[in-house]
């Protein structure tokens, strides 16, 4: 199955974004497709690049860049959402990408399921 | 236009699910960005109201003493957007001691159920 996902909620704050980084994680091993992950209100604070938790904790970022490095998943922060919250190309983590809300849209129309993270 | 190729001629069935209420969060304002912005791709957009999300489309908001913008107006605007299917819960606005004539915009007042079963023909649904 092709799967869109959305996350809506910011890194440690709340699960959402761990529990759509398992889900995703999940399926690639199942062999599904991801065909895009969009970061949405809070949950573009999931691409800042000056996150540093403490080394005993998972970090959150870093498992999504290893997760688009080792599968090629596209991971798009939306552009108004972000520059709300100061995240612009210059404090993105490898791995993301910035673009406009049309790319949600798309992954509603493209994926078979778009599947959300938050409240 | 760049958007519509992304839709290759392909209409699915969106629905926006407004639960929170106007103000206190970001929510109801970002979905009201992303309603806009799916405007532009020729889908089948539908927008339910529930729970304290009826307050969205409540007559009479002045947000100026919290310092925000007062958004309302937007909602009135979706038609020009060819945005004209929404939906409240009947529920909630009677749970809040709402009606129908407390609205901006004109509605589909839909039972708890028949709201049910309406979501369950969407493609895609965005709830927040």
């Amino acid at each position: 199955m092709k799967f869109g996902i959305l996350v809506n909620e910011g890194p440690y704050n709340h699960q959402a974004s761990d529990s759509a980084y398992q889900f995703a994680k999940a399926a690639l091993e199942k062999g599904h497709e991801i065909f895009r992950v969009f970061f949405y209100y809070d949950g573009v604070l999931n691409a800042t690049r000056f996150s540093e938790p403490p080394t005993d904790d998972r970090n959150v970022i870093k498992n999504w860049q290893k997760l688009a490095e080792q599968y090629s998943v596209d991971l798009v922060v939306c552009v108004a959402a972000g520059l709300r919250r100061g995240i612009v190309e210059d404090s993105l983590a490898p791995g993301f990408r910035i673009s406009g809300l049309g790319q949600l849209i798309e992954a509603g129309i493209q994926a078979d399921r778009l599947v959300a993270f938050g409240d | 236009m760049e958007e519509e190729d992304f839709a290759g001629g392909v209409v699915k069935k969106f629905m926006y699910v407004n639960r929170k209420a106007p103000y206190g969060t970001i929510y109801a304002l970002e979905v009201l960005e992303m309603v806009l912005i799916s405007a532009a791709f020729d889908q089948d957009v539908h927008l339910a109201f529930l729970d304290d999300g009826v307050y969205q489309i409540k007559k009479g908001h002045n947000p100026s003493g919290l310092g925000m913008k007062n958004f309302s107006p937007t909602y009135r605007a979706l038609e020009g957007y060819d945005i004209e299917k929404l939906y409240v819960e009947k529920e909630s606005l009677e749970e809040r001691g709402l009606t129908e004539a407390d609205l901006v915009v004109p509605v589909e007042v839909l039972s708890r159920a028949d709201m049910a079963a309406l979501m369950a023909e969407m493609d895609v649904v965005l709830s927040a």
